[in-house]
């Protein structure tokens, strides 16, 4: 079942287009995940579901119900802000039982729910404090529980673990991780600039720039099949190495001519008419090894070593390209500076992109 | 003109002086100790010296004036409080007594309290309600600056205008004051507003409302922005009705602030002199301690020991608040 569905949203502010039209549909128990550089207009989109912002155009259903101009407390909708917004001058247990007594709850069922959230959050010990003395991810979690108390149908975040140092945004990433599995039926849009939370939280994610979906999918298949340059070099850490590229062979099988009078051929059918055509070559650092056959991609020297234990990223300077091509080894790698190494990769881990930037498959 | 020019050349006078006294008085405290060119133990030692000495020395000037201004004005009015009409005479506690049993002093300090209880309780009031309103709309920064205006005028000038507003003419007579002219326009009879006992009182109080609205106004208006706009949307998503969140969410977190502007009002109101003595001097049961002082200090009473006492009285009242007033505003600045 749909449980939320956007039709042509658009929103402006006055002549200033930030959202240009977006068409989604999230099922119902679904974890999406929004992500998308700054200013992307993620964040407005979620205002928009939330009701926080107006919506300028399109149609917004929640539950099958068009709720463009239902305020916030009545669209079924609970949300958990970067800056955890707690009042501060209550305690945790008003905190959470702020909204059920705005609803007129009875003192019971208030009690009741404010109890089991705090249960499944770990506060039941903190109820009776202010905000400020807790800690951050205390702090968190009690934004989370006071939007459990709303029993929503739709869970909004906002990047909410943007304030938190990074051993606490792992194990509250984990946390919501297991909340999301225990409400099955609740549907949670999560919105980040943090592609580790997106891969590691979402069933689908969705990439925003500029105010327009660039590509939907499953964690995996944006990784292993980006729809376009901007998906392919904002997934996966570090970005995919591009290299400018002519096509020279069509048909089956794609044959490219790469700069240094290097050839690689691809798995990737393409028409006759593209023949000769300007195009962007692609590969992933994790999926490229050093080679000492004639059989390479691409040979270029050492410029820079980052030996982080677990891996070792190269910065290697090839011709005709003004970035260094990056590659990611496993563990320590016994290379120096200004070393000449060959590159190659498996023809299934070679992704290329036409003048516009979108993928050839 | 000519003042324009002596105005001006006194505050160049003025602060060519200050910055005079820094220059020089640090400089022969460098020649007297000096660091430079000397060996490691002495240089270390004359450094230390200094160090300890300069901010006693910076800050000289500012003692001397706290002390010839306030500290000993503070004993002299103490010591006079106990003495007689020319302030020689020892008479103990009976200053005290008579002002306990004088029905303008009782009358003065009903006053007070009437000052006290409601302006600066309407004075916040009105500068919440004000600054709450005027964040919504366009036109709000041009309001707040016609509000925030009276804060410029003088007690003096104020009252003045006011004069005006509440002026009364015979019956018959075009009424130049707004206040009779608009009662008369409705049929009404004009009044001599400011001689009706007790309510004179309130129509005194809406000169200084009317000042400290402004004052009020500016400083809730800082905090309401300081609220974090996400505890509202949080609000609006729990469900909350616009007062629902003005009196559950944002009153309560600007309410360090909101005593803070309180208490200085407070402290202004019981110390209300100008606006009294411009209006109606104290006459038809207006009178307040601060005028009553000045009564009997400089003006008909010549009487220097009673003056004193009244002082001793406003003095007592206004420190308490004055230290809860200060403790607050220290702790805002913390929350900050």
């Amino acid at each position: 079942m749909t449980a939320v569905r956007l039709k042509d949203i658009r929103k402006s502010y006055g002549s200033v287009k930030v959202v240009h039209g977006i068409d989604l549909e999230i099922d119902e128990g679904e974890f999406v995940v929004f992500v998308g550089p700054s200013g992307c207009g993620k964040s407005t989109l979620l205002r928009m579901i939330a009701g926080l912002e107006d919506i300028s155009g399109g149609t917004l259903e929640i539950g099958g119900e068009v709720v463009n101009d239902v305020p916030p407390s009545k669209r079924g909708i609970a949300m958990v802000f970067q800056s955890y917004a707690l009042y501060p001058h209550m305690t945790v247990y008003d905190n959470m039982a702020f909204g059920m007594r705005i609803a007129r709850e009875t003192k019971q069922e208030i009690d009741r729910r404010v109890h089991a959230a705090a249960n499944v959050l770990q506060l039941t010990d903190y109820l009776d404090r202010l905000p400020k003395a807790l800690s951050g991810g205390q702090r968190q979690r009690v934004a989370i529980g006071r939007a459990i108390c709303r029993d929503p149908r739709v869970f909004l975040f906002d990047e909410p673990l943007s304030n938190l140092d990074a051993a606490l945004r792992v194990a509250t990433r984990i946390e919501i991780a297991k909340l999301s599995e225990a409400m099955p039926n609740t549907t949670m849009i999560y919105v980040t600039h943090d592609q580790v939370e997106a891969m590691t939280l979402a069933d689908r994610i969705v990439v925003l720039s500029g105010g327009r979906i660039e590509q939907v999918g499953a964690p995996m298949e944006l990784y292993e099949r980006p729809a376009n340059l901007f998906v392919a070099k904002f997934i996966g850490s570090p970005a995919m190495n591009i290299i400018p590229a002519t096509l020279i062979g069509s048909g089956a099988k794609t044959t490219l001519a790469l700069p240094g009078n290097r050839q690689v051929t691809l798995d990737i059918p393409t028409a006759e008419s593209k023949k000769g055509a300007t195009v962007s070559f692609g590969v992933r650092p994790e999926d490229l090894t050093v080679t000492t056959s004639e059989d390479f991609i691409i040979e270029g020297t050492i410029s820079i070593i980052e030996a982080l234990g677990e891996v070792t990223l190269l910065y290697v300077e090839v011709p005709s390209s003004e970035e260094p091509l990056i590659a990611k080894l496993p563990g320590n790698q016994p290379f120096q500076r200004d070393e000449k190494i060959r590159l190659t990769a498996h023809a299934t881990k070679l992704h290329v992109f036409d003048a516009e930037g979108k993928a050839l498959r | 003109m000519q003042q324009l020019l002596f105005a001006l050349f006194t505050m160049i006078v003025g602060v060519a002086a200050c910055a005079a006294y820094f220059i020089v008085s640090n400089w022969i405290l460098d020649r007297i100790f000096p660091s430079k060119s000397r060996s490691g133990a002495v240089a270390s030692r004359n450094l230390r010296i200094t160090n300890m000495i300069r901010p006693w020395l910076f800050l000289a000037p500012a003692l001397l004036a706290l002390t010839v201004y306030l500290l000993y004005p503070v004993i002299e009015s103490a010591w006079l409080s106990f003495h007689g009409k020319d302030g020689r005479q020892f008479v103990g506690l009976g200053n005290y007594r008579w002002m306990i049993n004088d029905g303008e002093f009782r009358q003065s300090i009903l006053n007070n309290f009437l000052w006290l209880l409601i302006v600066p309780a309407a004075a916040t009031f009105f500068g919440l309600i004000v600054a709450a309103l005027t964040d919504r709309i366009w036109w709000g920064n041009i309001a707040k600056s016609l509000i925030f205006m009276p804060m410029a005028i003088s007690f003096v000038g104020a009252s003045v205008i006011w004069k005006f507003v509440y002026d009364y003419r015979a019956e018959g007579t075009e009424q130049i004051g707004i206040l009779n002219a608009i009662v008369t326009w409705f049929g009404g009879a004009p009044e001599a507003w400011i001689t009706l006992p007790f309510w004179n009182n309130i129509f005194l109080m809406v000169i200084l409302i009317w000042i400290q609205t402004g004052f009020a106004m500016v400083i809730l208006s800082a905090a309401l922005r300081g609220i974090p706009e996400e505890t509202i949307e949080a609000a609006v998503i729990d469900g909350a009705s616009g007062l629902q969140i003005f009196f559950k969410i944002m009153i309560p977190q600007i309410w360090g602030t909101i005593a803070v502007v309180w208490t200085t009002i407070t402290i202004l109101v019981l110390k209300v002199f100008d606006i009294v003595l411009a209006m109606t001097n104290g006459q038809w049961n207006t009178q307040v301690l601060a005028n009553l002082m000045f009564n009997w200090m400089f003006r008909g009473g010549g009487d220097f020991g009673r003056g004193a006492t009244i002082a001793m009285i406003i003095m007592m009242l206004v420190i308490p608040i004055m230290i809860w007033n200060i403790r607050n505003a220290a702790k805002e600045m913390e929350g900050r």
